[in-house]
């Protein structure tokens, strides 16, 4: 029996319209869908349209061209089953951890103590047990991530978007974030589509490996299963065989896509 | 930076000014002290009113009446600020349309509205009300205004998908952003509040600072006249203090803007 597909993109496509009348286009249709408890992490140059892609799954966005279906059901305004994780901080400055972690629920009606109740043991998850009075400019930029996973997680979606999430981080921080990631993902395994621009993050971390071609036009170049076994450590997968053997295969690809980005200017 | 020091140079410089007025008006170097003790007063005798005054009771009426005058010019001002400013933000049409005639409302000089704040308000506290209302409300406005236009993108798309419908924004994420900016405008709106106070009072009323200044000025009572700044400056320092608490308490999420 095939998998029930989470996240499903047919032939979606996006046109920014700029000045004079004239359009750039982000990108190329684009077929591809991420199947239920799949981890799927797209790679691709700078400026491919990687994050618009996310922005149409969550709703964020219209596309110019196709059309979305989550869970079967075509998208239409903000995606109620997926989570969305930023790469910039998008924490309320005004909030503390343990009120930020909470807002979600409120927001879903739950009474406000059992919201901070469940907020606390949130933060236990992410290790911030000792943080949940601290405003995010209190916070180093690894804590504030983890308090944004938790805001994300406690509403218990069923799609995670995850826009290079890590990418501020320093890449001490990035590794342990990545074994975070990995140990609350594997609880339910909910479906995720992870942005990052990192080939090794993405390799460590996920199912399968989509390659974005570089823009304007970005289409999808590659798609490689990665079959390393679970659980996965970050810092020890790096040593195993099969990974530099996919890191090489992967990278093929990629790699003409960065220059050709390059060669444009992206960067 | 050594705050002890500070406080021992800030002393020096006032004690320094103090001797400056006193050697300039009783020692004859620069003209007649005589005459110019009519013009300029002499320390000890604003010093001397001023305690004075202070420890009767008629000038704590005064006092009173301004404080009065200025809390609620700026208890008003706040809210047709914040509730004018928060419904522009939201309805850009009404702000497009309107943006013109605020704008031309705002390069007023409140001072030409005195006299006809008088004469619709009367003499007592509302035409003063009435006066540092105009000042406040414009400051209140253009911050709140501001503060919830530019709402970081990223924060209200995080918010949207945490499932925050728009009731729920304007409590969670409009609604904090806009006091954050108003409170960064208290120190300026409570001023204002009060420069609407004394002004009122300096053109027209039967009580408060202004109207003692201005009778101080009718008799050509300069020691009066210097006495009623004097304590015009305590009052303002005061209120500026407390607005310094009250901000520490109220925008305690904030970042401590590195100051020394």
């Amino acid at each position: 029996m095939m998998k029930q597909q989470a996240i499903r993109f047919d032939g979606v496509g996006i046109d920014f319209a700029l000045a004079k009348g004239n359009v750039y286009q982000a990108l190329a249709p684009v077929d591809l869908a991420v199947a239920d408890h799949e981890f799927v992490a797209i790679v691709g140059p700078t400026g491919c349209g990687k994050s618009t892609l996310l922005n149409v799954a969550a709703g964020l966005m219209r596309p110019s061209s196709g059309a979305v279906s989550v869970f079967g059901r075509p998208l239409s305004g903000r995606n109620a089953e997926a989570g969305y994780l930023f790469q910039q901080d998008a924490l309320m400055p005004w909030k503390s951890a343990l009120d930020n972690v909470a807002v979600g629920l409120l927001a879903a009606g739950m009474p406000r103590d059992d919201a901070r109740a469940r907020a606390t043991d949130w933060l236990a998850r992410v290790g911030l047990a000792a943080f949940a009075e601290r405003y995010p400019h209190l916070l180093s930029g690894g804590q504030r991530k983890r308090v944004a996973l938790a805001q994300v997680l406690i509403r218990d979606p069923k799609i995670l978007l995850m826009d290079e999430p890590f990418g501020p981080l320093d890449a001490q921080t990035r590794v342990i974030m990545g074994d975070l990631l990995l140990d609350l993902w594997a609880a339910d395994r909910k479906a995720v589509l992870f942005v990052t621009h990192d080939l090794d993050e993405a390799i460590a971390l996920a199912d399968r490996v989509v390659v974005l071609s570089a823009g304007p036009a970005a289409r999808v170049v590659g798609d490689f299963p990665i079959p390393l076994e679970r659980p996965r450590e970050i810092a020890d997968i790096r040593d195993n065989a099969g990974f530099h053997a996919l890191h090489r295969e992967i990278w093929r690809t990629l790699r003409l896509e960065v220059q050709q980005a390059y060669a444009q200017g992206a960067a | 930076m050594n705050r002890p020091l500070i406080v021992v140079l800030q002393v020096a410089v006032l004690l320094g000014g103090l001797l400056a007025w006193h050697l300039a008006v009783t020692t004859g170097i620069i003209g007649s002290p005589k005459q110019l003790q009519f013009f300029f007063s002499t320390p000890q005798q604003v010093l001397l009113r001023t305690w004075t005054d202070l420890a009767g009771s008629r000038l704590w009426g005064h006092i009173g009446v301004t404080l009065t005058e200025t809390l609620l010019s700026f208890l008003i001002g706040s809210l047709g600020g914040i509730g004018m400013g928060f419904w522009f933000a939201r309805k850009p049409t009404m702000a497009a349309v309107f943006d013109i005639y605020i704008k031309a409302l705002n390069a007023l000089p409140r001072v030409v509205l005195a006299p006809i704040f008088a004469l619709w308000f009367g003499l007592g506290i509302w035409s003063k009300v009435a006066l540092g209302f105009t000042l406040v409300f414009f400051i209140v406005f253009f911050n709140v205004y501001q503060g919830v236009r530019e709402v970081s993108p990223v924060i209200l798309a995080n918010a949207r998908m945490l499932g925050l419908g728009e009731r729920q924004l304007v409590r969670h994420v409009y609604w904090p952003a806009a006091l954050s900016w108003m409170f960064s405008s208290l120190h300026t709106s409570v001023g204002f509040a009060l420069v609407g106070a004394v002004v009122g009072e300096y053109l027209g009323a039967s009580a408060g600072l202004g109207y003692k200044i201005h009778e101080a000025e009718g008799v050509f009572d300069v020691t009066g006249v210097f006495s009623g700044m004097l304590i015009l400056m305590m009052v303002v320092i005061a209120i500026d203090f407390l607005v310094g608490l009250a901000e520490r308490r109220l925008l305690h999420w904030r970042p401590k803007v590195a100051t020394e």
